[in-house]
């Protein structure tokens, strides 16, 4: 996070600024329908971010720089924070990759979630991020998760039920599955990372970008961890691949680790809020 | 049609009060305007910071209730979020549809005035490319607006026989389970009229019972007799102008509605 604009490398400097128009410190219809965006999404890629910043500034005739995405987001979060929301910018453990989510500055971890969620689905949600963020691989199979259902202390499902529930987990990008694979969701660890940090003594930085990695590689000597893309990244420009922390052989197998992405496929979606308009134009 | 942009007041502006801030600050973005010192009633022992902060989690529940679409009620917004703040409520939840409307494009409407309901309204049309999600939820409003223009076309009511019938044409059977729609009846005589998309109604008067649909205010709000008109001339390849009675009404539609945004509201 926090870094400054990435160039997408294919645009070039945006040729006739509007100059004669400030940067308003204020929110302008531009900033409103990328808050909607991520309302109606909850997270989007950099590469979405950029090319609605763009259409969007043009559309509503506001100041555009290309360069200027995370100042728009700044106005935007100046309203929201007040409000317990915010737009975060984090990375993909999967690809690495940039995402901007829309979260929740939550006093508790679920308050979003609370308002539709039953109490035993968010047990069953805290018990589920209990078996990824204590897995050292930061996935809980399916058989796993499914055993929890008797163990449910408020009140406990059935089996169907808890596959239902966790289908709504991933609808809602709490969870993202893979190959009958559960982990947190991009959007997840990005609202939760300091909750999580908070909660698990034992969870782990990544040693190489210092942000929290529920996936990922140990080195089994000195037991520091690693999210796959960093691990990727930095073993690339190395002659052998050694631990960066106690320099002993890194056991994994470090090629090929970024995986094709996963969270761009097309998900069962929240509700957009307007009737279609028939016309475009 | 755009409406015109409004100027609202920073919700920040306030006058600077004494007494402990259990709120977090308010952005001070750069020099708004400030000085809303409006007269409001002055409760005994409530800061301002105190009210803002019943302000900010009211906007954060209207959001999370609007994403059923259901109107919301004032005494639910007093149960649970307003409480004992209940003689400020009118207060509040103005302010609250400054906020929603200021950062978020959404108004807040009061569509019922006995039982004191709202609904948010997004004041931002879609465009073409605008990113919003699409999904099971853009077919329904598609159904929706093919039997708001059948209602508008057959004079702001149709029989519920005949919106089937249309419906049946339309290969969507009301009496089979749709794979979009699922249950068509349920979807329609239920979902839509507790979104206040439609009015379902018995029509006075008749043995057996016979109903019909109506117009919801959500629909009024969300759309307008114009946009449908031209929704249904598009369809049939023809001119708005060439209906010629729903065209004049449309028209009067646009200029009533085009002085109420004008006036403020």
């Amino acid at each position: 996070m926090g870094e400054a604009g990435e160039r997408g490398g294919e645009r070039q400097e945006a040729g006739n600024r509007e100059g004669s128009i400030t940067m308003a410190s204020s929110m302008t219809d531009s900033h409103r329908r990328f808050l909607q965006v991520l309302m109606s999404n909850g997270i989007i890629d950099a590469a979405e971010a950029r090319r609605l910043h763009r259409f969007f500034c043009e559309q509503h005739k506001v100041y555009y720089a290309h360069d200027k995405l995370d100042d728009f987001i700044g106005i935007i979060n100046t309203y929201l924070r007040p409000l317990f929301m915010e737009i975060r910018k984090g990375r993909s453990e999967d690809n690495g990759k940039i995402f901007y989510a829309l979260v929740n500055l939550a006093i508790t971890e679920a308050t979003k979630v609370a308002s539709d969620y039953a109490e035993n689905e968010l047990e069953l949600f805290k018990k589920t991020m209990d078996l990824i963020v204590e897995s050292e691989s930061g996935y809980a199979s399916s058989t796993n998760i499914l055993n929890l259902s008797d163990k449910l202390q408020s009140k406990k499902m059935r089996k169907k039920e808890v596959e239902h529930v966790l289908q709504k987990f991933v609808q809602d990008k709490w969870l993202s599955e893979r190959h009958g694979e559960y982990t947190l969701h991009t959007r997840c660890i990005m609202e939760l990372d300091q909750y999580i940090c908070e909660t698990y003594q034992d969870v782990k930085k990544c040693n190489i970008c210092h942000s929290l990695a529920i996936q990922g590689q140990f080195c089994e000597t000195c037991g520091i961890k690693m999210h796959l893309p960093c691990t990727a990244k930095y073993f690339k420009s190395q002659p052998e691949p050694r631990c960066p922390h106690c320099n002993d052989i890194w056991p994994h197998d470090t090629r090929d680790l970024v995986q094709p992405d996963s969270h761009l496929s097309p998900r069962i979606p929240r509700t957009p809020r307007r009737i279609s308009s028939s016309e475009p134009k | 049609n755009t409406k015109p942009p409004r100027v609202f007041p920073r919700d920040s502006a306030r006058s600077p009060e004494p007494g402990p801030t259990a709120t977090p600050p308010m952005p001070s973005t750069s020099s708004s305007s400030s000085s809303s010192s409006q007269a409001q009633k002055k409760p005994a022992k409530r800061t301002e910071a105190q009210i803002q902060q019943k302000v900010n989690e009211l906007v954060q529940f209207l959001l999370v209730k609007d994403q059923k679409k259901l109107p919301i009620r004032r005494a639910d917004m007093v149960k649970t979020i307003l409480q004992d703040y209940k003689d400020l409520a009118s207060v509040i939840i103005e302010r609250a549809g400054r906020i929603l409307e200021e950062v978020f494009g959404l108004q807040l409407r009061e569509i019922d005035q006995k039982y004191h309901a709202y609904i948010l309204i997004n004041k931002l049309e879609r465009l073409e490319g605008d990113g919003m999600k699409m999904d099971e939820s853009v077919a329904k409003m598609g159904l929706l607006m093919v039997i708001l223009s059948l209602i508008f076309m057959k004079g702001n009511s149709a029989r519920e026989s005949l919106v089937w019938d249309v419906l049946k044409k339309l290969r969507v059977d009301p009496e089979k389970r749709h794979k979009t729609f699922g249950d068509v009846k349920k979807l329609v005589k239920d979902e839509f009229v507790r979104q206040k998309y439609l009015e379902y109604n018995r029509v006075p008067h008749t043995e057996p019972p016979e109903y019909e649909f109506l117009w919801g205010p959500r629909a009024a709000h969300e759309t307008s007799k114009m946009q449908v008109l031209r929704f249904v001339a598009k369809i049939q390849n023809r001119e708005p102008s060439s209906w010629v009675s729903q065209y004049n009404e449309a028209l009067q539609d646009e200029t009533a509605s085009a002085s109420a945004a004008g006036t403020g509201n």
